[in-house]
């Protein structure tokens, strides 16, 4: 198992740059997540650390070892596809044996090891079974085993429950979380869901047109938004956005919204101009005594708690309060924000304005 | 729009019991959703009231008039599937009218012109009506198919899964809007769904399905405060609820076999002491991982806590629901 650094890695595809100059460490044992929307340049970033795609500049050490131009084969890596490739001819042991017996190892200590994997799996009982008849969730443990077998280096993982369903994911995403703490083999995930990143992750960087957003642990990026994309990709229903004219002094810890002072974590810096006050559904509640009002657009049952949709002057507001609050449709009530919790942006570079929140904790990547 | 009822509708198909005696009535303007997992009997039971299927037995009315003899065209109920399907070669005009224009409706064409009109503003779609149903994005095509049912004005809106194959946000926004167009328009629907969110955020009333049968119905929040069985229980909440042996915690009535626990069934601090498995910050909520004698625990904590695997958490239940051996809630 080792460390991956990962240094002002680019690659370009013609005139296309997927990936522009990342750089972030990948600590040894860690499950590590690359988050974005389609295209952003994290199958790139991963094909690049497994030697499927060479850099077309930067450095990748692997255990403290420059690979970034070296063959796949010589990395000793394991790439685990969205879509489980499984010999079919072969039966789950075969599958599990094939890179050891390619290898050369003898047959014994093979059996031995197929033998482990396969209790670690919870698949014994399949490993004469031909792969053909094997559930999606049994097909992807055996394609798993196949990568666990050779105890690489380190796990690369390319949206492997991409293609199962909603109740079946969620199990294989436990499944595959408890399996990494049981063996503490370092993984990088790529992955577009945010919840599954939140879910699984150690940490998470979060990828747009080939530039990191962002790299931190799940709750600091949840918390601590560096910029309106990390914000809003971040968190369901995503992070609200009240947009506004105005201005904030370094220091100040209230801005003025549509005549309202509204706390905020005190400005590490100044900012005059179009902005955005950044708070999550949970950080608001329905307060009669609050000088902000929205009118109730709609609500949403969820058991314990429920979203309410509001109209504002600055915007559609989602907040989350708890279910036994009422709240009807055409109500118009007031609105309190918890002021610790908000991110103030700049409307037009997207960029979150420093705070006594986000300073120190926030990094670009 | 109609009552609708179904009298002990049975439906095989070879071995297979579909649909087992099932009786359910949906009142006049409700929004009335089916949930269960795939192979449940929902998509068979919306056929059956469409008249793509007949029933082995039972009785099906629709505004207290047997259609067991009636042709789909004659019930006059509209279809949306999980699949939205558009004409290609149509404007999103063309597609909204098409259903107005069949020989059985002929409706005058002033009267199509009004009612798309009416339509689109409802769905916001107003500005994409000579539009090409090609050059639309998946949410817009999915909005015109429900748009095309709406037109109609029929007795009753069936509905197949009509927002699963898009993606989260847009969901998210579709169930807010279709839930407004319903209430709005007074239209009656049957919505069909493995989802729970769905269920819990858009339904008047929810019918739970298992293998076949409709296991209990009621408004989302007394399905999810008061379910009749540890199945139904398990089918709404995040994180699932718990279901534990119900000798692990002290007071289980004699004859309980589980104890259910869902998370806000937990009190920390006191009771038994459970270890920390692995802690789940998602953000606006952190979930704790515990084992207490070998049982697995999913529970909610302080969403910035300082607890770290390996340490101890004392737990007891509060308010929680047990269930004997058969799994009826006690």
């Amino acid at each position: 198992m080792a460390e991956i650094v990962i240094k002002n890695l680019r690659k370009d595809f013609g005139d296309f740059t997927a990936v522009q100059s990342s750089s972030f460490t990948v600590e040894d044992g860690e499950f590590f997540m690359l988050l974005g929307p389609s295209g952003c340049g994290k199958t790139t970033t991963l094909r690049m650390i497994a030697g499927l795609e060479l850099p077309t500049s930067g450095e990748i050490f692997i255990g403290g070892e420059e690979v970034g131009q070296k063959r796949a084969s010589e990395r000793d890596i394991a790439f685990v596809f969205q879509m489980f490739a499984l010999y079919p001819h072969m039966n789950v042991r075969g599958n599990i044996s094939y890179p050891l017996v390619s290898q050369g190892m003898p047959r014994a200590q093979v059996r031995e090891k197929v033998a482990e994997v396969a209790r670690i799996l919870g698949i014994e009982g399949l490993l004469d079974r031909p792969v053909s008849g094997l559930s999606g969730g049994d097909r992807q443990r055996v394609a798993l085993g196949r990568a666990i077998v050779r105890n690489p280096k380190c796990f690369l993982m390319d949206e492997p429950l991409g293609a199962l369903d909603a109740e079946f994911r969620e199990r294989m995403a436990e499944e595959l979380r408890s399996l990494h703490d049981r063996m503490g083999a370092t993984t990088v995930y790529v992955t577009h869901d945010q919840l599954e990143a939140m879910q699984m992750g150690d940490k998470i960087v979060v990828m747009n047109h080939g530039v990191i957003e962002q790299f931190g642990t799940p709750q600091d990026i949840y918390d601590k938004p560096t910029s309106l994309f990390v914000a809003e990709f971040i968190g369901s229903p995503s992070m609200n956005f009240l947009r506004f004219q105005g201005s904030i002094e370094a220091g100040a810890t209230t801005v003025d919204l549509q005549g309202t002072a509204m706390a905020v974590p005190a400005a590490r810096s100044g900012f005059r101009g179009d902005m955005v006050f950044g708070v999550r559904p949970e950080h608001i509640r329905l307060s009669d005594s609050s000088g902000y009002r929205g009118e109730v657009v709609a609500t949403e049952y969820l058991g314990t708690t429920q979203i309410v949709t509001l109209r504002t002057a600055n915007g559609e507001v989602k907040a989350r309060i708890a279910s036994d609050q009422p709240a009807a449709p055409g109500e118009t009530v007031g609105l309190a924000f918890n002021g610790a919790t908000v991110t103030l942006f700049e409307a037009e570079s997207g960029r979150a304005i420093p705070s006594a929140l986000n300073a120190g904790g926030a990094s670009d990547g | 729009m109609a009552d609708v009822s179904l009298r002990e509708i049975t439906k095989r198909f070879g071995a297979t019991l579909a649909v087992d005696a099932m009786s359910l009535e949906i009142p006049n303007g409700a929004f009335f959703v089916l949930l269960g997992p795939t192979g449940a009997g929902k998509t068979t039971t919306l056929r059956l009231i469409a008249g793509l299927e007949r029933p082995d037995t039972g009785e099906i009315q629709i505004a207290d008039r047997s259609v067991l003899g009636e042709t789909p065209a004659e019930r006059n109920v509209a279809m949306v599937f999980q699949q939205y399907s558009l004409y290609p070669h149509m404007t999103v005009r063309e597609n909204l009218a098409f259903p107005l224009r069949s020989p059985i409706l002929r409706t005058p064409t002033p009267e199509i012109a009004r009612k798309i009109a009416e339509v689109a503003e409802v769905l916001h779609i107003a500005h994409k009506l000579d539009n090409r149903a090609t050059a639309l994005s998946g949410g817009e095509m999915q909005r015109v198919s429900i748009g095309r049912a709406l037109v109609r004005d029929p007795e009753i809106h069936l509905m197949d899964e009509p927002l699963s194959s898009l993606d989260a946000k847009l969901r998210a926004d579709l169930r807010i809007e279709l839930k407004r167009i319903q209430a709005a328009v007074g239209a009656t629907m049957l919505y069909v769904t493995h989802d729970q969110i769905e269920a819990m955020t858009m339904a008047t009333h929810v019918g739970v399905l298992d293998e076949g049968r409709l296991v209990q119905v009621g408004s989302p929040r007394e399905i999810y405060e008061n379910p009749v069985s540890l199945y139904v229980a398990s089918r709404l909440g995040l994180p699932r609820i718990n279901a534990l042996p119900a000798e692990l915690f002290a007071g289980a009535p004699a004859e309980a076999k589980t104890i259910g626990l869902r998370p806000e069934h937990i009190a920390h601090g006191e009771g038994r002491p459970s270890r920390v498995v692995r802690i789940e910050h998602l953000g606006d909520q952190t979930r704790l991982h515990l084992t207490l004698d070998g049982h697995a625990i999913v529970t909610l904590t302080d969403v910035h806590t300082d607890l770290a695997a390996g340490d101890t958490v004392a737990i007891q239940p509060r308010n929680a629901l047990y269930f004997d051996a058969s799994g009826a809630r006690i």
